[in-house]
């Protein structure tokens, strides 16, 4: 994270000494930009904040844990996509279901479609890419999260 | 599109005055749904803001034709690689790629590079992966980066490739 700031601070101070005009100018973008994002933005933490209420840790064990492994891969492909999670929450949960057993293929189906699928993104992503393509370039993304939940599970020979 | 503004300032203040209710009349459920509001808000202004400043630099500073050059029709392969390099080092969830994409797009980057650089920022922020690894083991992300990867690639490609000839753009929300 220090880094993002250190290389922002930086860049932004050479611009300065380049051209005073040109870094107001790419302030007033950042600006303007940001404002006009603004409104997805909020809609998606609403939509997270409400979710994630919703759909407890428990549920997720409770789901991912399930005894029939390909339902699991499914409902974690499905919970996967709906939430929208930062790694630094996702990943330990992950590492804690992982030792009380839950399979590799459906930590796969799970972690996997929590970075490419975004529901919750959907305000955003929707105000850049238009809705016919957020909708496809989604669907595509969850099929590769199949695919790659089903590859982690022939490597971890977890298939039968 | 003045329905749209109402629906929108409709939904925002119905959400924050149920938010303030809770507070005031203890309700549980609203007070969790309001540390999970702030708790992701915060991680979003640590690196929102920054993000936001590069984007504005890169837009006075960088010029079209090494965009074009570089991550335009003519980059061939090299785009694409070029993307995934850019994504790998792309802070923040996929909602800061999108931002970074049009002004990418804006500047003559081509459609299917434009895609494998969102697809590729969420499956191969480089910081990310090793805090998974270190949590699941490198074979789980060499796995799934191996295989998402080559697919995120090409079916950007074929999208991309299709987009084009149908003459679609990205657009700046108003």
């Amino acid at each position: 994270m220090y880094i993002l700031y250190i290389l922002t601070g930086l860049a932004l101070a050479i611009s300065i000494i380049a051209s005073r005009q040109k870094t107001a100018g790419a302030l007033r973008i950042a600006a303007k930009r940001f404002v006009s994002i603004l409104p997805a933005f909020l809609i998606m933490l609403i939509l997270v904040s409400i979710v994630l209420f919703l759909i407890t840790d428990e549920v997720i064990i409770r789901y991912l844990g399930a005894d029939a492994k390909y339902l699991a891969v499914l409902s974690a492909a499905g919970l996967g996509s709906i939430i929208l999670m930062p790694g630094f929450i996702a990943f330990p949960l992950a590492g804690v279901l992982l030792e009380k057993g839950v399979l590799y293929m459906v930590l796969s189906a799970f972690t996997t479609t929590l970075m490419m699928v975004g529901v919750l993104t959907y305000p955003v992503e929707k105000a850049y890419l238009g809705t016919g393509v957020t909708i496809i370039r989604n669907s595509i993304s969850f099929v590769i999260a199949l695919a790659v939940a089903l590859m982690t599970g022939v490597f971890f020979g977890e298939i039968f | 599109m003045k329905w749209n503004r109402a629906i929108r300032i409709a939904v925002l203040s119905g959400y924050a005055l149920f938010l303030i209710l809770s507070w005031i009349l203890g309700y549980d459920a609203g007070q969790e749904v309001s540390r999970n509001f702030t708790t992701f808000a915060l991680d979003m202004l640590k690196i929102v803001p920054c993000a936001f400043i590069l984007i504005g630099l890169f837009e006075v500073w960088i010029k079209r034709e090494t965009v074009e050059r570089h991550l335009g029709e003519g980059s061939g392969i090299m785009g694409y690689l070029w993307a995934v390099l850019l994504a790998g080092t792309t802070v923040g969830g996929v909602y800061i790629a999108f931002p970074i994409a049009y002004s990418l797009h804006s500047k003559g980057a081509k459609l299917g590079v434009i895609f494998t650089y969102i697809g590729a920022s969420a499956i191969c922020r480089i910081p990310m992966a090793i805090f998974e690894a270190s949590f699941l083991g490198i074979q789980f992300t060499t796995v799934r980066l191996l295989v998402s990867l080559p697919l995120v690639i090409i079916t950007s490609k074929i999208l991309g490739d299709y987009l084009t000839r149908r003459k679609y753009k990205l657009s700046q929300p108003l």
